[in-house]
C-alpha cells in the first residue's frame, strides 16, 4: 500500500524552528520558479529538499541567501523577515549559502578561500580558531594550504567551499547539490563529514539535492520538491520507505506477478 | 650612454603608459567591461592638480594639490560607477564600452572648457631639473616616474595580496557569485575599483605632466596603454606594467634607429604579432574551472 502524503502531520523531534520559509514566492523573469513554498527548518536538524532538476531547488535556497528577491511571502529566520535582505546582511545573520558546483575563488589559495568565507567577521582568534577545526575536520586541505583552489580536484574543489562556508560561523548553512559530480565514495565521505559537523558543531543544515538516497540516510527531515511546490513532507525515514519516493527519487521499481514493470504508477499527489 | 639615456626616457614614458594599462586591467579583471575612458581619466587627473597648483588658476603648493587630485579623481570613479554603471547592470558589455567612449569625448570637452585647448604645462617640481650621474644627465622627471611607479606597484600588490579587503576585491573578479554568497558587498567593491582606478590615473596623470606639457587630447594616449594592456595580457596587472614599459622602450629606439614615419607604428606592430603568435597576451591568467 502506497503511504499517503503527509502535509499536516506535526514535525517530530528536533528544537524550535529556526528557519520558516512561508508562501514564499520567486521569478525567473517571467517565470515563476518557486509557486508559494512553505516549510520549516529546526534547530540542530539536517533538513533536505529533493526534487528534480528545475524542480526550483536552488531557486528556493538563492532567495532565503538574499541572491534573489522573492515576489511574495515570507521567511522568518530567528524571529525576523529576512526576505528580500541583500547577501551580505543575510550571511552577517549566521546563514550561509554553500552554491552548486562549488564556485571557489580559483586563483587564491586554499587559505585565503578560507578566509573570504570569513569575510564578515572581525574576530580574528575566532577566524584562525575556525581555520584550524575546518582543516581538522578536512586534512587534505592543510596539505594544500598554498595551493591555487582552481588546480585542485572537484571533490577537493567541494569540500573546500563546505569549509569556507563554516567559517562564517553559520548558524544554518544552506547546501546546494554537495555530491553533484563526485565518486560514489567522495559522495559518502562528504556526507559522513556534513553529519559530523552537524552533530559536533551544531549547524543547522538545510540539504538540497537529487540524489535522495544519500540525502535521507543523512537527514532528519524531508520535502519533496516539484515544479515550484512542496508535495510531500516527512520525516527522513519515513520517506525513504514511502513508496512514491522510492518509485520516482530511489528508482526502485515494483515487480509485477509476471516480473514486468509496471506501466505506470500514479503519484498520490496528484 | 645614448642607448642607457634613451632607455630611461623609454622606461619613464613606458611607466605611465603602464599605470593606464593597470587602470584598464583593473576594471576589466573586475567588472569585465573595458573604461575607453581611462586615458581622459588620466588627462583629467593632470588637469585637476594643474588647476589646483599653476599660478594662473588656484595656486595651492604642489605637495597639497596632488593629493587633493588623487582624492578628486578616487571620488569621481567611485560615484561614476555607483550613480550610473550600476544601474546599466544586466545590459550588453558594448553597451558599457560605448558609455565610456562617450564619456571620454565629454571629459575632453569639459576639460578643454575649463582649462583651454592650448597644451599647458604643470608648475611640478620636479619638472625641468637634471641629475648628473658620472657622465649621465637624466632627467629628474623621468627618474620620479620610474621611482613612482615602482613604488606604486609595491604599494597595489602588498594591498592585493596582503589586505582582507584586497583580497576580496580579488575574489569579486574571480567568482562574482560566489563572492555574494560569503557576504562580499560586491555592488561596493565594484565601485572601489573604480575608484582605485581613478586613483591611479590621477597619479599617471600627475607623472605624464610632469615630463611635459598636457591638453584635453592628452587622452589618446590611452590607445597606446590599451595596447600595452592586451600585449601584457589583458586580466594581469604585471602583465599590464610590463606591456607600458616594452611600448615605452620600443619607441624612442624605433625613433632613433628607424626613419620617421615608421617608428610610430612599431608598437603597434608588436601588438599585432603578439596577438598573432601569443594571442593571450605575454602574461596571461587563464585558468579552465573544473568540472
Amino acid at each position: 500500500m502506497t503511504a499517503p502524503a503527509r502535509m499536516s502531520e506535526p514535525m517530530p523531534q528536533g528544537g524550535e524552528p529556526l528557519l520558516a520559509v512561508k508562501n514564499l514566492e520567486s521569478y525567473y523573469g517571467p517565470i515563476m520558479a518557486i509557486r508559494g513554498v512553505s516549510l520549516e527548518v529546526r534547530q540542530g536538524q539536517i533538513v533536505t529538499v529533493l526534487g528534480a532538476n528545475g524542480a526550483g531547488k536552488t531557486t528556493l535556497l538563492k532567495t532565503i541567501s538574499g541572491v534573489m528577491n522573492p515576489q511574495k511571502g515570507q521567511v522568518l529566520y530567528a524571529g525576523g523577515d529576512i526576505a528580500g535582505w541583500e547577501p551580505d546582511h543575510v550571511v552577517r545573520t549566521g546563514i550561509v549559502h554553500v552554491p552548486e558546483g562549488r564556485e571557489v575563488f580559483p586563483l587564491l589559495t586554499v587559505e585565503e578561500n578560507l578566509r573570504m568565507g570569513a569575510f564578515v567577521r572581525n574576530d580574528r582568534e575566532g577566524v584562525r580558531r575556525d581555520e584550524e577545526m575546518v582543516y581538522s575536520y578536512f586534512p587534505i586541505l592543510a596539505e594544500r594550504r598554498r595551493q591555487a583552489a582552481g588546480t585542485m580536484s572537484g571533490g577537493q574543489q567541494q569540500m573546500l567551499a563546505i569549509g569556507r562556508g563554516l567559517m562564517a560561523k553559520p548558524k544554518l548553512m544552506l547546501l546546494d547539490e554537495p555530491s553533484l559530480g563526485l565518486s560514489p565514495l567522495l559522495v559518502k565521505e562528504i556526507f559522513a563529514i556534513i553529519r559530523r559537523l552537524n552533530r559536533e558543531q551544531g549547524v543547522t543544515m538545510m540539504l538540497v539535492e537529487q540524489n535522495a538516497r544519500v540525502a535521507l540516510e543523512v537527514a532528519d527531515y524531508g520535502y519533496v520538491m516539484e515544479l515550484g511546490r512542496i508535495v510531500m513532507d516527512d520525516t527522513a525515514p519515513r520517506l525513504l520507505m514511502s513508496k512514491d519516493v522510492q518509485e520516482f527519487y530511489l528508482g526502485v521499481q515494483e515487480q509485477t506477478q509476471r516480473g514486468q514493470k509496471r506501466w505506470k504508477q500514479r503519484k498520490t499527489w496528484r | 650612454m645614448d642607448v642607457l639615456q634613451l632607455a630611461i626616457s623609454g622606461l619613464a614614458n613606458g611607466c605611465v603608459y603602464g599605470l593606464i594599462a593597470l587602470g584598464f586591467v583593473l576594471i576589466y579583471k573586475a567588472t569585465e567591461a573595458v573604461n575607453f575612458a581611462q586615458g581622459d581619466f588620466m588627462m583629467l587627473g593632470a588637469f585637476i592638480t594643474l588647476g589646483l597648483t599653476n599660478a594662473e588658476f588656484m595656486g595651492l603648493p604642489f605637495w597639497i594639490a596632488v593629493p587633493i587630485a588623487i582624492a578628486i579623481m578616487a571620488a569621481f570613479g567611485y560615484l561614476l560607477d555607483m550613480l550610473v554603471l550600476r544601474r546599466m547592470f544586466g545590459q550588453s558589455q558594448i553597451a558599457v564600452v560605448m558609455l565610456t567612449i562617450a564619456l571620454g569625448f565629454v571629459l575632453r570637452f569639459v576639460a578643454g572648457t575649463i582649462w583651454g585647448h592650448e597644451p599647458k604645462s604643470l608648475e611640478s617640481p620636479i619638472a625641468g631639473l637634471d641629475v648628473r650621474f658620472g657622465g649621465l644627465v637624466l632627467g629628474l622627471d623621468e627618474i620620479s616616474v620610474i621611482i613612482v611607479t615602482v613604488l606604486l606597484t609595491i604599494v597595489l600588490y602588498l594591498y592585493f595580496n596582503r589586505t582582507k579587503l584586497g583580497i576580496a576585491m580579488q575574489a569579486a573578479s574571480q567568482n562574482q557569485l560566489a563572492a555574494y554568497y560569503m557576504g562580499i558587498p560586491v555592488k561596493r567593491v565594484h565601485s572601489m575599483i573604480w575608484a582605485l582606478a581613478g586613483a591611479v590615473a590621477a597619479i599617471a596623470g600627475v607623472l605624464f605632466a610632469s615630463k611635459g606639457s598636457i591638453d584635453p587630447s592628452t587622452g589618446l594616449l590611452g590607445i597606446k596603454a590599451f595596447a600595452a594592456a592586451v600585449i601584457g595580457g589583458f586580466g594581469s596587472l604585471p602583465g599590464a606594467l610590463l606591456g607600458g614599459v616594452i611600448v615605452g622602450l620600443i619607441e624612442p629606439f624605433a625613433s632613433y634607429y628607424i626613419a620617421a614615419g615608421y617608428s610610430q607604428v612599431m608598437p603597434y606592430l608588436l601588438l599585432f604579432l603578439i596577438l598573432v603568435f601569443r594571442p593571450h597576451g605575454i602574461l596571461a591568467q587563464i585558468h579552465r574551472k573544473k568540472v
